[in-house]
């Protein structure tokens, strides 16, 4: 499969009469983007809000953010099986509005939602203090039950973000970049002396607010399979979930996936990347059991010399994490790990909950039990309501001048186990 | 925990979804639980069912509270 | 800038007044500084002086740990100062445990910067290393001349409040505690370098060694349960409506124990979870799926058990830290001894 990825740059963001991209800004036209929300009658409001780096906003609590994206060329739409028709992607050409989110907040669903702080010493945490981003404050209908509400805000999420995508759609690419992973005998034998590499790819499947969707199905009823790197760039894989804000893979981060980036980046020179291995982290031990001995299963079946694990959250997906490290191991692969830490607020604990002595090569994405300072901002996107209830806050943190005292994982995407940011952690 | 009350001279048994996790841990005892958003019961099986699983469960760790272990043991069926 | 204000911490045989003949010796105190203190002092450059030496005697302090560390703080208090040093102990070990447990109860309850330094083999650093920062020296008073200077920059460096380094730039023990800091490239980037060391079979270094668990042997079996009083303790977050106690989602930093002594059931109307890692759909209906109270009062009214406890202890599993929950064991462990509770079962998610 091969997908050339058009790189639109933008810089700004302001509201306009029509959505369009010019210069580089990128027009929102309000109405229309509340006009898509506010077709599900589930939803009682919504209201737009730009939210700029640099700029002294704080938004919460956010539960999803979503990279404007269009398919130019090529089979399908952005998001198959959610918002377009079920369709393979990943081929042809897309756009994507690099540097703009469409993001989605407003009133709680659990409390695994979180925050973004554009501006300040907790911006560096988040990717998303560098981006312009286009929110979506939602009010769902009174007495609205937490899984349609969940549900409603999700796929406004996406509507919206493939609408404001398809403002790329005849804009000429600052940069193009061509991905491409032939079927396993031909991508074999193209670099024949090159190490046959692999992702597995763990998705959060625990329930509500903890799931993920691949191609519409519910990661919960998946068994492992196999994809082509380039699927998830048209948006695949989407995002349900908000494990828990730090570690949360938002749908922008499987559109951006680090490690398929990365990859494909040393593709050709120093390993040969097969493709991706998709699995899940379900609630009941056989399923544990299941999906790792499938991920081995693949690992021999295809021949991986190396491959890498991402997990999505922490604490019972530790379990699933150490499974498919035993498990690919065994298969005859060498395995490294990337994920986050949680040893607690003084640093002293173990970080993980589940140890196998095959973790011998870890990457680590920094520990999300630090307590961090977030002063005042002077706007707020969404509430500031349920800080303390939210995970990372605690009795006391919000303080009556709007300044925050939480644990870093109240942070979107801080310690996001992608290996997308550069935060990480050593031993002192 | 367990281990703080196992050092207190108590017995424990650890009834819990995720066993690795807790063999990792270093607990004695472990009955294994039906799921992590319901470890002591299924409601799928509406009240009568759920209730007699929740029975079993903890009639099973009663069981391991009284049998002599010497290393880490899991009550499996 | 007045200097900052220095109170070192040495033992009788440091402080010339003996050898073994004089380790029990109760702790006294000189307004100056005394034995290796004087290097120290020196060592400060001017910025920092030592204001007081307390000299304690070995033995004296490991026979009578608790008043000793009493009168120690008391007289330190006096001084109000800046900055505590102890040692350097080398490798003596009563010694070594000494100044490290003096630093930290000084750092504990006197929230005063503290810095010590030991030989790796000195038994006071693996004990001490988490709690305070211990600068390496070599085996030997021989190498005091080396050691001085290394305490006192770090010293200075606490006292200051400025960022302190990591251990192989500043000189202390590695403590085994886990720090954030940015590295230049990003995670999925090193965990590929890294893959490419490990399938060439180059040496790699990982980020994380795998930790490790203590064991405690297993208590002998209930003999007959239907005599014995059992407790529930969960991880799954369960607390009465409205969080009274506002146990945290994650990273509980507390635990809460609450009365069913009235109840044969958990009602959805007066308990719910708290726990912010599942779906707690099925839970908030009926919380007796984490803490199985209403099968557990029909066993004890039926005579399966002998008593079910008449509390609950919870708290939330997720994000908590071990040293956290080995804190709240070790605490209500207290209580349900003192309470007659024979057994627990203990639930999680």
């Amino acid at each position: 499969m091969r997908l050339e990825l058009g790189k639109i740059r933008i810089t700004d963001v302001q509201f306009g009469e029509k959505t369009k991209v010019e210069n580089g800004t990128l027009y929102v036209n309000k109405k229309e983007l509340i006009d898509i929300a506010m077709e599900d009658d589930r939803i009682l409001s919504v209201n737009v809000e730009l939210a700029r780096p640099g700029e002294s906003v704080r938004i919460a609590p956010v539960k999803d953010v979503i990279e404007p994206r269009v398919k130019v060329e090529g089979s399908g739409g952005m998001f198959p099986g959610m918002i377009s028709k079920v369709k393979t992607v990943g081929s042809g050409r897309t756009h994507a509005l690099v540097g703009a989110t469409v993001l989605t907040c407003g009133s709680i669903v659990g409390f695994q939602e979180g925050i973004i702080d554009m501006s300040g010493p907790a911006a560096k945490y988040t990717p998303f203090s560098e981006t312009f981003n286009v929110c979506i404050v939602i009010e769902p209908r009174e007495g609205l039950e937490t899984h349609a509400y969940e549900e409603a805000a999700r796929r406004a999420g996406l509507k919206i973000g493939a609408f404001v995508g398809e403002a790329g759609r005849d804009v000429e690419p600052d940069e193009i970049v061509v991905y491409e992973t032939k079927p396993l005998l031909e991508q074999v034998a193209q670099y024949p002396d090159l190490p046959k590499v692999g992702y597995i790819h763990m998705l959060q499947s625990q329930g509500l607010l903890h799931d993920t969707y691949y191609y519409g199905v519910d990661a919960k009823q998946m068994v492992p399979t196999f994809m082509y790197p380039t699927e998830m760039m048209d948006g695949a894989i989407t995002s349900g979930n908000c494990v828990a804000p730090c570690d949360k893979v938002t749908t922008f981060h499987h559109l951006n996936n680090p490690v398929i980036e990365d990859l494909y980046k040393k593709h050709g020179k120093d390993i040969n990347f097969i493709g991706v291995i998709l699995t899940n982290e379900n609630v009941f031990l056989a399923d544990k059991e299941r999906s790792s001995d499938m991920v081995g299963k693949f690992v021999e079946f295809l021949g991986l010399d190396g491959v890498l694990i991402t997990e999505e959250g922490y604490g019972n997906p530790d379990t699933d994490l150490m499974m498919n490290c035993k498990k690919a191991t065994a298969a005859g692969a060498k395995v490294v790990l990337i994920t986050d830490e949680f040893p607690g607020r003084d640093g002293k604990s173990q970080s993980l909950a589940d140890a196998v002595p095959e973790a011998d090569a870890l990457v680590s994405c920094g520990q999300g039990n630090l307590i961090i300072e977030f002063p005042p901002m002077d706007k707020i996107i969404g509430t500031l309501d349920y800080i303390e209830t939210m995970i990372g806050g605690y009795e006391g943190s919000l303080r009556p001048d709007g300044s925050i005292e939480a644990e870093l994982q109240i942070i979107i995407a801080s310690t996001i186990a992608n290996g997308y940011n550069k935060l990480a952690a050593r031993t002192y | 925990m367990v281990k703080e009350i196992e050092r207190a001279g108590i017995p424990v048994v650890h009834v819990a979804t995720v066993v690795p996790i807790s063999l990792t841990i270093g607990a004695n005892r472990i009955v294994p639980a039906v799921g992590i958003p319901y470890p002591l019961g299924n409601p799928n099986l509406g009240p009568d069912g759920d209730k007699k699983i929740r029975r079993a469960l903890v009639e099973k760790a009663l069981r391991a509270l009284q049998t002599e272990v010497d290393e880490q043991t899991v009550f499996e069926d | 800038m007045s200097k900052i204000k220095v109170v070192h911490y040495i033992n009788n045989f440091f402080a010339g007044i003996g050898g073994e003949e004089r380790a029990d010796i109760p702790p006294e105190v000189r307004e100056e500084a005394v034995g290796p203190g004087m290097a120290l002092d020196a060592a400060f450059g001017g910025e920092a002086e030592i204001v007081a030496t307390v000299i304690c005697g070995d033995t004296y302090y490991g026979e009578n740990m608790e008043a000793a560390k009493a009168a120690i703080l008391e007289m330190i208090k006096k001084y109000s100062p800046d900055l505590f040093v102890a040692g350097p102990a080398f490798n003596a070990g009563r010694y070594g445990v000494a100044c490290g447990s003096v630093a930290k109860a000084v750092e504990d309850e006197l929230g005063i910067p503290v810095v010590s330094a030991m030989y790796r083999e000195n038994p006071g650093t693996d004990m001490y290393k988490k709690d305070i920062h211990i600068i390496e020296t070599e085996i030997s008073a021989a190498d005091m001349r080396k050691a001085v200077p290394k305490l006192a920059r770090l010293g200075l460096k606490l006292a200051k409040g400025e960022d302190v380094g990591p251990p192989e730039e500043e000189g202390y023990h590695v403590r085994g505690i886990r720090v954030n800091y940015f590295n230049e490239k990003r995670a999925s980037e090193r965990g590929i370098e890294m893959l490419v060391k490990k399938m060439k079979g180059e040496e790699f270094v990982t980020e994380y060694p795998m930790p490790v668990f203590d064991r405690v042997s297993p208590n002998p079996a209930v003999k007959d349960i239907s005599k014995i009083k059992v407790a529930i303790v969960t991880s799954g977050g369960i607390v009465p409506q409205g969080n009274p106690d506002r146990i945290e989602s994650s990273s509980a930093t507390k635990y809460g124990i609450y009365d069913i002594s009235a109840m044969d059931s958990l009602g959805a109307d007066r308990f719910m979870t708290i726990h912010g890692g599942y779906d707690r759909a099925f839970v908030t209906e009926n919380p007796n799926l984490v803490v199985p109270l209403d099968v557990m009062r029909e066993m004890e009214k039926e005579g399966v058990i002998g008593e079910l406890a008449d509390y609950f202890v919870s708290t939330t599993g997720t994000g908590t830290s071990v040293g956290n929950a080995k804190g709240f064991g070790e605490d209500f462990s207290k209580k349900l001894v003192a309470d007659g509770v024979g057994a627990v079962i203990l639930t999680s998610t």
